[in-house]
């Protein structure tokens, strides 16, 4: 029997109609924030960058237009329009000029923009050239690095075009002494301090650059304070009219001020989530362990008798859509590896307390509640998972996995916490961890983690291995060897890791130098001032600040790599099927196969704009002959059948993810060829990096840059996502899958793992259903899997929305550490997902 | 463990994981090979016959049946230990008719339960009571079905009598741990309220038998037919309606029972 208030509560009819105002229009791009920012640098020319990083955060606040949106019981927007998002173009700014006019038909995240805006915007653009972190991150690379990311073997352009985000502040910090008590502890330090320390001078404008920003943001709620009770003056109908009055109360005291009611901290909760978002453009602003820290002031409240649970419930409500209210434009190759509006702000419930004991709470089932009530991709959605876990919570979580939304994902306390213990934390800090992002755990308040710093094809130096390590002519790898004169797999397969072990090198140089330029060029004080030790240190996070720091580079296509070397050992070496000149020759002509529609169609117009470029003339048939010269095999009917019985016996090959413990066992030493060498290295903030296994959704982009794979992968097709098998291969059921996925080292990957698992609904029907959807899950971190999560929706279903998307706004699905509106995605993205194998309840 | 058990062989024709439809939480089916009934709606025509057959499906033909060693069967169910353990599931013997290969079920019934895995078989209850009680002690739970009440009829559709069956039931109630008792409903066989209440009656005059669950007929075995070069003689009949399957639950319940629709 649980003692839980574990059953819904009653929505309420607020929430529909916060949720339909917001989805009303496509999301906007505004100037104000690039405008502000730009004045306040042009008047603070020649002072030290962290002071004027103060300055500029606190003149964008006192001037970015404000709003209050209809219904609204929890205020702030950092855009006018409902999802709209600023520009940073102190991260990079080039791209978006370039792609003023594409933005808004692009298929990947379209953003409206108003010709006013761009004019504002072309206007303090010009400033930005030579002052950004891309520029000086560039700057800091060596030409090697730069030819491998030209040659898309691995992609730092997160961080590289934005600001770094992915952290969890000490939220339950502001919410019981406010930015007033932050400032006393800046105040406080800075009284400590020496004229005569060596650092003094570093520390004295860190600590005042702090004080200006805590002032910025009360100075910033008390404008919501005053609109609200402007808003209420002229407000005829009295119950809103109350409600502004409420709202204007609370934003008089928080977030400057510990909150003293659980409505109160919602609201305070909130500035701080939204305001990160508008100091830096990083993504993956976690709120983190939610139930932990608002749970005080719920039960508070619930025990004096000034709330019910209802209202309680309708505040969470109105914050789980404001996690929606937030947007970010990306450039065009971003906006298709982080497909889908996303913003990733992880929340998590559930999970252990920092001693070990069960942490769940009424407001665990509370954060469900929510998310079932809003149905929509924000927050990010976490269950932490362990031994002592009630099962009650584990079925109310299946209850969000069976509506399709993708939503939670399963985490395992019994790997994280031994994982993150063996990169440096404390067990109590370790316990304490919660998700960032995708799939990354960290601790909250403490860290600044630099999770998912680079996107690394596994795939690519498999090719670059058969190419003796050049790519398209250039030698952009070592000299691994001519393949022909191989011997053995394991000349082969050591081959391949001097080409991984290469290219990683190269990736650590591109994150460091990127590391250095955002801490040169745009050092956060107000995120820092959330963030321990950062005061007492007298330093930004992005100065190494906090008391844990790591970079987390993540490699995919584990399970390409481990059929494909299989392939080459089987068929090669001990079959002597072909040779690998042979088996070179067939990865070139894409074993015979046609191109890709999408992408012969994408090729052609590149070759295209290059003939009309140099002055061709073209009529509609030589475009014609171009797409099908781009588009058709050349190859022989005699070849292509010879290649159809390659891939016949590649077929027939074992993959992983069939539970076969000895290519499952081969696919954990292939991890390890990226995972080892990864942990090897330290960032210039004085931690160490962490190899994480998941792909967002590159896996889609970046395979269309990678050609045909020995494992029978056609060219240009995408990899596998994460530590799941390859789409279609696992045929064995959901169990052996997961087994196989289990048997790869999950403890290495101390950045995460994500284990992709795509369900039909019927699956998870009624409440055996559940009960044996929960008992996979366990049964999965039984084997120290790490993190599992679903898609539940029908093939079919989804092909429907392709066909008549608006009957489909609303359709959530896992994209992959995170969930999206399937209609939102581009289409190569779509067909992706509906290629996944679809796990059925037999 | 008791190592002779594992070099005893059957014939099997498929083991299907992650199974949660036939006995309690995610459970492995192994399918035995050969039947003594022939019912007409079989939705595993291939299991029938002990011999190994041919059969094409989708243009590909492929054989059914191998001869496996118990010792290899039981590697593959407890790949899914983890699984059983959590939801209480386990090994459940499907068919064909399990009780035909005594020596080989029993023999990996035993080693199931050795190694800590809950069992089950699911059973036309078509043999002697000898053969039965040989299973009785190595398993957790029978699933098992009592198809028409009326012997002639049952005779019709099945080609056997229900005498024997109906005495094997009460034996097993009498003695098996959990005795589950399932009906496929089958248009024009046995899908009125009146046969429905008819095996209702008899599985709550059995005694320890408190489940009753009613399958309703479904056609997914009408390709395997053409693939045996077989006639298909149901394919006129359409499966229940979801509605007469609720009223014929009912109808069950009525007699005590829990009564489920699907396993």
């Amino acid at each position: 029997m649980s003692t839980f208030y574990t059953q819904d509560i009653q929505k309420s009819p607020r929430i529909p109609k916060l949720v339909e105002h917001l989805f009303e229009k496509m999301p906007e791009i505004e100037p104000y924030r690039a405008v502000l920012l730009t004045e306040s640098y042009q008047q603070t020319e020649g002072e030290p960058i962290i002071l004027r990083r103060a300055k500029a955060f606190a003149h964008i606040l006192a001037h970015i237009p404000i709003t209050i949106r209809p219904l609204e019981l929890i205020v702030g927007s950092s855009s006018k329009n409902p999802r709209g998002a600023q520009l940073f173009p102190e991260y990079s700014y080039e791209w978006v000029e370039a792609e003023f006019d594409t933005l808004a038909t692009r298929s990947a995240d379209p953003f409206y923009i108003s010709e006013e805006t761009k004019n504002a915007l072309r206007k303090v653009f010009p400033y930005w050239k030579g002052r950004t972190t891309s520029e000086l991150a560039t700057s800091y690379m060596v030409p090697e690095t730069i030819a491998a990311i030209d040659h898309n073997i691995f992609t730092p352009g997160n961080y590289f075009y934005n600001g770094v985000g992915h952290v969890t502040v000490d939220y339950g910090k502001v919410l019981k002494i406010g930015y007033r008590g932050i400032a006393e502890e800046a105040r406080a330090a800075l009284a400590k301090l020496r004229v005569t320390d060596a650092d003094y001078a570093k520390r004295h404008h860190f600590l005042n650059a702090v004080l200006i920003t805590c002032d910025a943001v009360e100075m910033y709620a008390n404008r919501y304070a005053e609109l609200a009770r402007k808003q209420a003056a002229a407000c005829a109908d009295d119950v809103r009219k109350a409600e502004l009055l409420k709202i204007a109360e609370n934003c008089s005291r928080v977030p400057a001020h510990g909150a003293t009611s659980f409505y109160e901290a919602c609201q305070s909760f909130w500035f701080v989530q939204m305001l990160i978002q508008v100091e830096s453009s990083g993504h993956s602003i976690s709120p983190g362990r939610f139930d932990q820290y608002m749970y005080p002031y719920f039960k508070a409240d619930l025990d004096k008798g000034v709330i019910t649970r209802e209202q309680a419930q309708e505040y969470v409500d109105c914050v789980w859509v404001k996690l929606n209210d937030l947007g970010k434009v990306r450039d065009l190759a971003s906006a298709e590896g982080f497909a889908g509006y996303s913003m990733f702000q992880n929340l998590c419930a559930g999970g252990q307390d920092k001693d070990g004991k069960d942490a769940t709470n009424d407001m665990s089932y509370m954060c469900i509640n929510a998310t079932l009530h809003v149905l929509l991709p924000q927050p990010s959605f976490s269950v932490r998972v362990w031994n002592g876990t009630p099962h009650e919570f584990m079925i109310r979580a299946a209850e969000i996995t069976h509506t399709g939304i993708g939503l939670p994902a399963y985490y395992n306390d019994e790997v994280i916490v031994p994982a993150l213990q063996s990169r440096g934390l404390t067990l109590q800090d370790a316990r304490d961890y919660n998700i960032i992002g995708c799939v990354e755990p960290q601790k909250s308040g403490k860290t600044d983690g630099w999770h998912d710093a680079a996107f690394f094809n596994m795939c690519r130096p498999l090719e670059l291995t058969f190419s003796n390590g050049t790519d398209k002519g250039i030698q952009v790898g070592p000299q691994t060897g001519d393949v022909t004169s191989m011997k053995s797999f394991d000349e082969f397969y050591g081959a391949y890791k001097k080409q991984m072990e290469y290219f990683i090198e190269l990736m650590v140089n591109a994150d460091n130098a990127i590391d250095q330029a955002h801490m040169e060029r745009c050092p956060l004080p107000f995120l820092s001032s959330m963030l321990e030790d950062c005061i007492g240190r007298g330093k930004s996070a992005q100065e190494g600040g906090c008391v844990y720091n790591f970079t987390g580079p993540q490699g995919f296509g584990i399970a390409n790599v481990a059929d494909a070397l299989t392939a080459v050992r089987e068929l090669v070496f001990n079959e002597k099927y072909l040779t690998l000149a042979e088996f070179r020759q067939a990865l070139e002509n894409n074993y015979g196969k046609d191109m890709d529609p999408k992408q012969a169609e994408k090729l052609t117009k590149q070759v295209v704009k290059s003939m009309v470029d140099s002055g061709r003339m073209l009529t509609p048939d030589d475009i014609k002959a171009v797409y099908l010269t781009v588009a058709q095999n050349p190859c022989s009917d005699e070849q292509k059948a010879r290649y159809q019985q390659l891939l016949d016996r590649i077929s027939a090959l074992p993959k992983f993810g069939n539970d076969d413990r000895e290519i499952d066992n081969f696919a954990r030493d292939v991890a390890y060829t990226y995972t080892r060498p990864v942990e090897r290295y330290r960032n210039p903030r004085g931690g160490t990096y962490q190899a994480g296994l998941y792909p967002v959704s590159a896996n889609v982009p970046l395979g269309a840059q990678t050609g045909a794979t020995p494992d029978g992968r056609l060219a240009f097709t995408p990899v596998a996502d994460g530590v799941s098998p390859a789409a279609g291969r696992d045929v064995n059921g959901p169990t052996a899958a997961a087994n196989s996925v289990a048997r790869l080292d999950h403890y290495i990957a101390s950045n995460g793992t994500l284990f992709n698992m795509k369900f039909h609904p019927s699956a998870l029907a009624g409440r055996s259903g559940l009960e044996s959807f929960v008992a996979l899950v366990r049964g999965y971190f039984d084997q120290k899997g790490s993190h599992v999560q679903f898609n539940v929706v029908s093939r079919e279903t989804l092909r429907d929305a392709q066909k008549h998307p608006e009957n489909y706004r609303s359709l959530v699905v896992r994209v992959a550490g995170y969930s999206a509106l399937f209609t939102t995605l581009s289409r190569s993205l779509q067909d992706d997902i509906i290629n996944r194998t679809e796990q059925g309840g037999f | 463990m008791n190592t002779s058990l594992l070099s005893v062989t059957g014939r099997i024709f498929d083991i299907q994981r992650f199974s949660t439809h036939d006995g309690s939480g995610i459970r492995t089916l192994v399918f035995l090979k050969g039947c003594p009934l022939r019912c007409r709606w079989c939705c595993n025509p291939e299991s029938q016959s002990y011999e190994i057959q041919q059969m094409t499906l989708g243009g590909n033909t492929k054989t059914v049946g191998r001869d496996v060693t118990v010792e290899e069967v039981l590697k593959e169910v407890l790949r899914d230990r983890m699984y059983y353990r959590r939801s209480g599931g386990g090994i459940t013997l499907s068919g064909g008719e399990s009780l035909t290969q005594p020596d080989f079920a029993v023999a990996l019934l035993t080693a199931c339960q050795e190694n800590g895995v809950h069992t089950a078989i699911e059973t036309t209850g078509f043999a002697t009571p000898e053969t039965i009680e040989r299973y009785l002690p190595v398993l957790d739970c029978v699933l098992m079905d009592i198809k028409h009440m009326d012997s002639e009829k049952h005779q019709q559709f099945t080609t056997r009598p229900n005498d024997r069956i109906l005495q094997n039931a009460r034996l097993i109630a009498e003695k098996a741990k959990r005795l589950i008792i399932r009906v496929p409903v089958i248009p024009t066989f046995n899908d009125t309220e009146e046969e429905i209440g008819a095996i209702a009656a008899f599985a709550a005059s059995l005694p320890n038998v408190r489940e009753i669950h009613l399958l309703p007929y479904h056609r997914m075995g009408q390709d395997k037919y053409t693939g045996l070069g077989r006639e298909y003689t149901m394919s006129h009949i359409t499966p229940p309606s979801a509605e007469h399957m609720e009223l014929l639950r009912k109808k069950a319940e009525s007699y005590g029972l829990k009564a489920l629709i699907g396993g």
